[in-house]
């Protein structure tokens, strides 16, 4: 019965998780920007954006000069998050791949790590009344929602440990659709649980956040308006010149 | 106008605690209806506002990739809530870019988007309300759109990007800005945003001439609608009749009189600014940018070249290729638009300019990066271009110049706080405490240095900053433009040096102002308000 109920409820998940990110990433690349808009420090060449977006993405460099508490904690979590993830591929590859298992001392401090850089988060979000101001109770409750992820992953690790053997089992069997079952372990099923949520609610949160930045135009233009033309399909229909006539 | 206190200026800007609703009670005057129909927008607020308003915010969604991904992606981190200058100079808490951009983004999410729709409370949905429209029409006209928040964004959040959306979709159901909007119908019916007909224009420009004459004794001219000129120059129309704004246009000229090009204005185009960029509206915005087009194929000259204007030369820079482009009937050999500073500065680096620098040493300089300029446009080759050029042309007409702190100039410069079309008298408040990050950097190195002046490229920070400095104990001409520098520096061959005028028993204490005759311009037709020389 449990095996079946997360079973299904994964499959569900992923269809969702996957699907819906897709969509909004045919969304965002479906709408046009008619403008130039690049901030400085705007790169001239796409060259200089790819090494922009690079150092966004793997540095957070603006993020560094804007708050360096901000910068940590989120970096912290961020990179720590990365890790257990990849980590956590060992249940899903029989057998596990090299790389993966080169990681696997690193994966488990980084559970810990990204407990204190969601914890820095939450008390900025509280303590500060900027911040706090800005925000909503889905910005708290998403906090919560990761820390208990990553809570209850750790209490299966250092306190109770779970048949991980058996769960591997059921995370291949779902994969292969060759369906075997799931430890009925609670913590194992709250932590499962609340991954289930966290893939259901990433295309429609801020977790967007995600995606967004690669199709942030202030961010991805090249700036050089003056040597190349740049006009969008809507826009080009105001154009007497554009040839994409005046409907 | 209600009364307000002039903020303090302390040893160092702090980030003040949040006042909630501290300016709520801001806004701008509401457009007459004459003033939307010209423009195609309803006279006024239209009976079925909300289902308009989400429609066209919709259609918005659809046309600006910027506005759907910025909706989506705002994680609430806070980077942005200590970055805005109306944040630091109000307390008020909507003032704080992430709370303002929510003011959209809480309507966004209650009706495009699934957790807003069903979950309300949780994600801080809303459905549109009267008292939500009037948060609008107050916080989007708190904002300068100068994008000092985006560049601190870790998302490149602009929330210039969204208050325009919010203009456009209150212009859309009859709620526009009174100042935007008659100047935008003025420019279409009158060329420049000022109402200055073509032959008050001649009129100044000959007296300008005269000026020039009398003081240095060559005949410079500042041409209008010269056809077969090589150069357009297309400039602010405060640069016609304001102070410091006057003085940089006669550096202009002087520069183009001993660069030894053939140059004109266009009354048909006798205006730079396009301010229909702030209320957001592309068709508007296209519709000003061919005006320019038009003038230069009109007139056939080969080059165009902007004069001291940040929003102005955003639009020329970034848009003018995309809105009135392609240009290919311009000699390809120069960049299409040129800025004036570009032009100053390859003639002071091939030598071509006789200048003075001690003419300016009454004063220590130093210089305020325009927000537009420094955040949406470039000059030169490289990028930064737009901070080195300004600063390269100042350095070389004058002896003393320093920069403020390094968190207030370049792309971290602070807006003036009157850009984006907020430059009215009916946002007095707002402005003064809005300049105060500026002031505050300012007054530092006032005191460090001694600096006496400060330069500026904009038509809307003079304009601004000759208005707010007073409320800081400063003087109003305290800022200058940087050609009048260029202009108090610059020797014209065959003109009368100093020396000659020692002999004479003439030599001035300061360096000449020519002195700007505004009585002919009233004559003639008087610039509707003072309010419209921030152009």
């Amino acid at each position: 019965m449990i095996t079946a109920i997360y079973g299904s409820l994964f499959y569900l998940a992923a269809l969702i998780l996957f699907g819906g990110v897709a969509y909004k990433i045919r969304q965002y690349t479906l709408t046009p920007a008619p403008l130039k808009i690049a901030v400085t420090p705007a790169p001239t060449t796409s060259t200089g954006v790819v090494f922009r977006m690079f150092r966004e993405v793997v540095f957070f460099e603006t993020l560094f000069k804007s708050n360096k508490w901000i910068w940590l904690f989120g970096y912290i979590f961020h990179a720590s998050l990365l890790l257990v993830v990849l980590r956590h591929l060992r249940y899903f590859t029989e057998p596990v791949w090299f790389w993966v298992s080169l990681i696997q001392p690193f994966g488990l401090y980084a559970g810990f790590a990204a407990v204190v850089g969601l914890g820095g988060l939450w008390f900025r979000r509280i303590a500060v009344e900027r911040v706090r101001y800005i925000s909503s109770p889905s910005d708290h409750l998403m906090l919560a929602l990761l820390a208990a992820i990553f809570l209850s992953g750790l209490f299966m690790r250092y306190v109770e440990r779970t048949d991980i053997v058996a769960l591997k089992a059921f995370v291949l069997g779902l994969l292969y659709f060759d369906w075997q079952p799931m430890p009925a372990d609670p913590i194992l099923m709250i932590h499962l649980g609340l991954v289930i949520v966290l893939m259901i609610v990433f295309p429609i949160s801020k977790l967007l956040h995600a995606p967004g930045l690669f199709f942030s135009p202030t961010l991805n233009q090249v700036d050089n308006p003056r040597e190349q033309r740049h006009l969008a399909p809507w826009a080009a229909k105001l154009d007497p010149r554009s040839g994409a006539g005046t409907n | 106008m209600a009364d307000f206190e002039t903020p303090k200026l302390t040893d160092f800007l702090e980030t003040p605690a949040i006042q909630r609703d501290s300016m709520a009670h801001s806004q701008p005057f509401v457009a007459a209806p004459e003033h939307q129909e010209k423009l195609g927008y309803p006279g006024e607020l239209v009976g079925n506002w909300q289902e308009k308003a989400i429609d066209k915010f919709g259609d918005l969604l659809t046309k600006y990739r910027s506005l759907q991904v910025y909706m989506d992606s705002c994680v609430k981190c806070g980077a942005c809530t200590d970055k805005c200058h109306y944040f630091l100079g109000t307390g008020d808490p909507k003032n704080m870019p992430a709370a303002r951009q929510d003011l959209l983004r809480q309507v966004y999410r209650r009706y495009f988007t699934f957790a807003g729709k069903w979950f309300p409370w949780l994600v801080g949905a809303k459905d549109l309300t009267k008292q939500v429209l009037d948060d609008w029409y107050s916080y989007f006209h708190q904002c300068s759109q100068c994008r000092r928040c985006a560049v601190y964004c870790p998302y490149g959040i602009d929330t210039a990007e969204i208050s325009m959306a919010a203009r456009e979709i209150m212009d859309s159901v009859g709620q526009g800005q009174k100042y935007c909007n008659e100047i935008i119908g003025k420019v279409h019916e009158k060329s420049n945003n000022l109402g200055l007909p073509a032959p008050a224009l001649k009129a100044t420009l000959e007296d300008l001439e005269e000026d020039i004459e009398d003081e240095t004794g060559v005949a410079v001219k500042l041409p209008l609608d010269v056809e077969g000129a090589d150069i357009l120059l297309v400039t602010p129309s405060a640069d016609f009749v304001a102070e410091p704004h006057v003085d940089g246009l006669i550096g202009y000229a002087k520069v183009f009189h001993q660069a030894g090009v053939n140059w004109t204005l266009s009354s048909y185009a006798s205006e730079a600014a396009n301010f229909a960029m702030f209320i957001g509206s592309y068709e508007q915005m296209h519709d000003i940018a061919e005006r320019i087009r038009k003038a230069a194929q009109d007139l056939g000259v080969k080059r165009i070249v902007v004069g001291e204007c940040g929003h102005a030369w955003r639009v020329a820079y970034n848009f003018w290729n995309t809105l009135a482009g392609p240009f290919d009937f311009l000699d390809p050999d120069y960049p299409v638009p040129q800025h004036i500073c570009e032009f100053t500065y390859d003639l002071i680096q091939q030598n071509k300019l006789n200048l003075n620098k001690s003419a300016n040493d009454h004063m220590t300089l130093t210089f305020h990066d325009s927000c537009n300029v420094a955040r949406a446009s470039r000059m030169g080759p490289e990028p930064g271009g737009q901070f080195k050029y300004p600063r390269e042309v100042i350095k070389a007409v004058c002896n003393n110049y320093v920069d403020m702190a390094a968190d207030t100039i370049h792309e971290n410069t602070f807006c003036c706080g009157g850009g984006g079309g907020l430059l009215t008298d009916d946002l007095m408040e707002l402005r003064v405490k809005g300049a105060k990050p500026r002031m505050q950097a300012l007054t530092d190195v006032v005191k460090s240095d001694g600096v006496t002046h400060m330069a500026a490229i904009c038509a809307i920070c003079k304009s601004q900053f000759a208005k707010v400095m007073p409320y800081y104990g400063m003087e109003m001409d305290n800022v200058v433009s940087i050609h009048q520098l260029v202009s108090n520096a610059i020797i014209l061959d065959g003109q009368e040096t100093d020396e000659d005028e020692e002999e004479t028993g003439e030599a001035p204490t300061e360096a000449p102002a020519p002195e700007m005759d505004m009585e002919t311009v009233k004559d003639s037709e008087t610039p509707d308000t003072a309010e419209a020389e921030g152009t």
